[in-house]
């Protein structure tokens, strides 16, 4: 939570906006996964279809949800899976530091996992001497340069091959300096096999589990996901309580919104469903799988059933490469482990609108998420929501710190907006002395911001209700 | 969005003029009148309008939007079809009011008035199916779509339905066409750096295009950019597209 | 910490949030076009060829031909196997076949039937290593893989080669097509996988490298 601490939005974005490099990255890299998505889903009905059923059998699955946590602990149970639930991120924590710990583990190799970043797991770790190791290579990049993850798919996509040359070299004993990216696979290859080999404890996320099999399904490219998850002889699994679907039968439509939104992908390399540790005679495989169900917040938000749907999402990462204020600034800029829109919704209902709240003011509410969010969550609908919350405490209000921006100057501002528009002298009487002001206001407040970069708007002499008279236009 | 049904030609229309046409571009107002009146329908504008609400509802006070669109509700009674020149404020008063009243005594009627609702350029084609004849100079021109006539209303392809309809006017695509231009309300001014990144990278690619003109069918995209390529002293005109289409088509 | 404790109020949590009230609107998802034979192979082809996968389409009893064929051209000294896997036995024939002459340049024949605590420096040895497949999977182009004690997990994810021997009567449709009619829902493996290429990260600047922690190379042998 060390960065949540400092953080300062205002700050970060302008700092974020004047680092030329950084923008020039990000947009390269967002323009190539929106292409990649476009050519993947080349039928838009057939897309929007895809993203109904997704939506539907997210919903069903929300709507089921503490039976459908009690049958997958029963068939995890019954596979040989232990289960673990935690309220929250340090129960979760203690829950793995217990495993480790049983089994005389000083280092983890670890797949990549938004939920274990959620929990600060590394950090948390590494004050009770245990080395977590981040294989998925962009994660391993950036946790050889103490970075955490500034995109939920591609966590290294700030670096450039110069920058993780250089972060190679100096980190990596005896490693020589290379811009060759098959040569810096390489280096992360031979260093991060040796450490597949010897690690008795490997974790992951999941991005599905079913309830109806017992069974945790992950989506990687890498292969690192399938080594942590196979070759140590413990097998951790951590995951958001709102992972869970009904049926195998849902997984094939969501695989194909996942990789398809994530990254353009029809299919990623691997599909890897686990369902137990390793039984009688097989040769390999962990001997013991743990399932760690975190909340986490996450009951509270499915209490509200405008924010519940925010429980839909399945961390594809879309809305961050569609988004033009992320493409802008980056993750990190958000001073939270889940940037973009999904952040901006996801985070002040986790912690609260006095930490995060400051984060729904980041949208122009273009509706580039929601158009293209595989499971159609209404996230300009969510941050409008947040920002009413984030004044009023009325309107049953469900979000922490509600209306802990509420201030007399604003409220007289919208007061003095109401009336001007009820009532219709007075909305004249405004034009009218807008018209006589024309654009010599004073520069000062909401204007101040506006001419920073623009020319202050000019009112008409005569207001358009002034003039349709003369246009013989009538009333009514 | 749900399939929209289109009604045949009426006699008589409202006018919804919307805020910043009424105080800033009065111009534009006019010319969508008398683009509407041109097609033989007898146009009617409420003095008692003001604004669709959406400035309060966006910044997260609800209770006033309320209020503001309430007015709005009770200044267009009768059932005719409200015509709007702004993708933003027909899509606030289209699918925004539905919900805004959901559970209030006004829930039906604001539903009504809400199937009465049709952007400007989509009004022209759907429903009234305009022929325009260009007398125009030969020009280039770009077109910014606003998000709300992209996303909300889908009424973009109908603003390029009647520009190509002009058969002097050329029209080059801006590389990034369906990119916000960073307006968004109070959003400009609660996050004036953000915003003003965006509209930097929107004016760029205006430039790029070479056009004379941009134009756009929505007055607070319009004031965005047309203050910021005036602020930065980019010589490129902006225009509401009811103000060129009536500029090139009637005869004087 | 109790986790007892934290699973009931978590549940209580969940059962009061009232979300049993959420509507599930009516949406199936659409279905992949079913295809014949020939146009499942010529898919799968396309598909995994197009993710950098070696398939190549062979008579149903002539791909040990072809498997000694790319062993040699491509150098392998050590190609892992599991003995009792349902290709096995046609493996350890085609290397025996035809006198030693014939043996020259195959690789080693290693089989992996000890617990991969013993067999660790021997695995992480290995060129390549054959695995069968339960199926394939049209629509996304990929193998599905139901290791077993036989055919243990590690054969397709450890050595730099992976060969995966693919029936072509058992392409599906679509994954969707292979769970229903398979019934997987009735007994999942420990493990299932589908695999659509050679391992491959594209985290720096989105070039695109083979073998980053899995295999660099995968071969697909369609028994057609």
């Amino acid at each position: 939570m060390e960065a949540e601490k400092t953080f300062d939005f205002e700050n970060n974005i302008e700092k974020a906006l004047r680092d030329d490099r950084l923008r020039k990255n990000l947009r390269n890299a967002m323009d190539i996964l929106v292409e990649k998505r476009r050519s993947v889903f080349p039928d838009r009905e057939h897309l929007e279809r895809l993203r109904a059923a997704g939506n539907a059998i997210k919903r069903r699955a929300l709507k089921q949800l503490p039976c459908l946590l009690e049958q997958l602990e029963a068939n995890c149970t019954k596979n040989g899976i232990q289960v673990h639930w935690a309220e929250d991120t340090a129960e979760a924590n203690g829950i793995v530091l217990d495993i480790l710990r049983r089994h005389d583990a000083k280092e983890v190799v670890k797949g990549k996992s938004m939920v274990s970043e959620e929990m600060h797991l590394n950090h948390f770790l590494q004050t009770h001497g245990i080395d977590a190791l981040e294989t998925d290579l962009g994660e391993f990049i950036i946790q050889l340069n103490h970075e955490t993850p500034s995109h939920i798919i591609v966590p290294a996509i700030h670096k450039n091959r110069d920058e993780v040359a250089a972060i190679f070299q100096e980190k990596i004993p005896d490693t020589p300096y290379t811009e060759n990216v098959e040569e810096l696979t390489a280096i992360a290859r031979r260093v991060l096999r040796e450490r597949f080999a010897r690690a008795k404890v490997g974790l992951s996320g999941v991005n599905f589990a079913i309830a109806e099999t017992g069974t945790l399904l992950l989506v990687e490219n890498e292969g690192n996901g399938r080594m942590c998850t196979t070759v140590p002889e413990v097998h951790v699994a951590v995951m958001g309580l709102e992972k869970v679907l009904e049926k195998l039968s849902d997984v094939p439509p969501l695989l194909r919104l996942l990789t398809g939104s994530a990254t353009g992908q029809l299919i990623t390399t691997y599909v890897n469903m686990i369902t137990s540790p390793r039984r009688q005679g097989e040769k390999d495989g962990p001997r013991e799988v743990h399932l760690i169900l975190l909340d986490n917040g996450r009951s509270h938000i499915l209490s509200d059933p405008e924010f519940r749907q925010t429980l839909l999402c399945i961390r594809c990462g879309t809305c961050l490469n569609h988004c033009p204020v992320y493409v802008r600034i980056g993750g990190h800029a958000y001073g939270h482990v889940y940037p973009g829109p999904i952040g901006k919704i996801l985070t002040p209902q986790m912690e609260g609108l006095r930490r995060a709240g400051v984060l729904a003011t980041a949208s122009s509410l273009c509706g580039a998420c929601a158009e293209v969010c595989p499971v159609q969550i209404p996230i300009p609908a969510l941050i409008r929501r947040l920002r009413r919350e984030s004044y009023d405490t009325g309107d049953g209000a469900t979000v922490a710190d509600a209306g802990y921006r509420s201030n007399l100057a604003e409220t007289l501002i919208w007061k003095g907006w109401e009336l001007a528009n009820t009532v219709p002298a007075l909305n004249r009487l405004g034009t009218r002395l807008a018209g006589a002001v024309g654009d010599k206001m004073p520069n000062r407040g909401p204007l101040k911001a506006w001419t920073r970069v623009r020319t202050a708007p000019k009112f008409a002499a005569k207001s358009l209700h002034d003039r349709v008279g003369k246009e013989g236009v009538k009333n009514e | 969005m749900e399939k929209q049904e289109y009604p045949a030609k009426p006699e008589t229309v409202y006018f919804f003029g919307t805020c910043l046409m009424d105080a800033i571009y009065p111009d534009a107002g006019l010319a969508a009148i008398r683009l509407l009146r041109r097609e033989g329908l007898s146009v009617l504008f409420p003095q008692g309008q003001s604004c669709c609400g959406q400035p309060a509802y966006n910044a997260g006070f609800a209770g006033e939007a309320r209020a503001v669109a309430r007015k709005q509700l009770e200044e267009f009674p009768k059932p005719y079809p409200i015509v709007v020149p702004s993708g933003s404020c027909a899509g606030m008063m289209k699918h925004h009011y539905p919900e805004l009243f959901a559970g209030t005594p006004e829930e039906d009627a604001a539903r009504a008035f809400s199937d009465r609702v049709y952007e400007l350029f989509e009004f022209l084609v759907r429903v009234l199916d305009v022929r325009l004849e260009d007398r125009g100079e030969p020009v280039t021109i770009t077109w910014h779509s606003s998000c709300h006539a992209l996303r909300e209303m889908g009424v973009v392809p109908y603003a390029k339905t009647l520009i190509g309809q002009l058969k002097n006017v050329s029209l080059v695509a801006l590389e990034r066409e369906t990119e916000c231009c960073g307006f968004g309300g109070t959003f400009a001014v609660k996050q004036p750096a953000l915003s003003a990144a965006m509209v930097a990278d929107k004016v760029a690619d205006i430039s790029r295009t070479g056009a004379s003109k941009v134009v756009a069918g929505d007055c607070g995209c319009l004031m965005n950019i047309t203050g910021a390529m005036a602020h930065s002293g980019v010589r490129i005109a902006g225009q509401h597209l009811a103000e060129f289409l009536w500029e090139r088509t009637h005869g004087s | 910490m109790n986790s007892q404790a934290s699973r009931e109020r978590i549940l209580a949590r969940l059962r009061s949030s009232g979300t049993e009230q959420t509507t599930v609107p009516v949406a199936p998802a659409p279905e992949a076009p079913s295809l014949d034979r020939e146009d499942k192979i010529a898919r799968m082809t396309e598909l995994m060829g197009a993710i950098r996968t070696e398939v190549h389409v062979v008579a149903a009893d002539d791909w040990p031909n072809k498997l000694k064929e790319l062993a040699r051209e491509k150098g392998w000294k050590r190609l892992l196997y599991g003995p009792d896997s349902p290709i096995g036995p046609d493996v350890e024939a085609a290397w025996t076949a035809g006198g030693e002459d014939h043996g020259d340049g195959l690789p080693k024949l290693i089989p992996y039937t000890e617990p991969v605590e013993r067999f660790k420096e021997n695995l992480f040895g290995m060129d390549a290593g054959i695995t069968s497949c339960r199926g394939g999977v049209a629509d996304t182009g990929a193998v599905v893989l139901w290791p077993t004690p036989e055919e243990p997990r590690l054969l397709s994810l450890v050595p730099p080669v992976h060969v995966a021997v693919l029936d072509a009567d058992t392409i599906h449709d679509s994954l969707a097509e292979m769970m229903a009619v398979e019934n997987w829902a009735g007994g999942m493996p420990t493990n299932a996988l589908l695999i659509s290429g050679p391992s491959k990260t594209a985290d720096i600047e989105f070039t695109l490298v083979f073998g980053v922690h899995g295999p660099k190379e995968m071969v697909v042998l369609i028994r057609k």
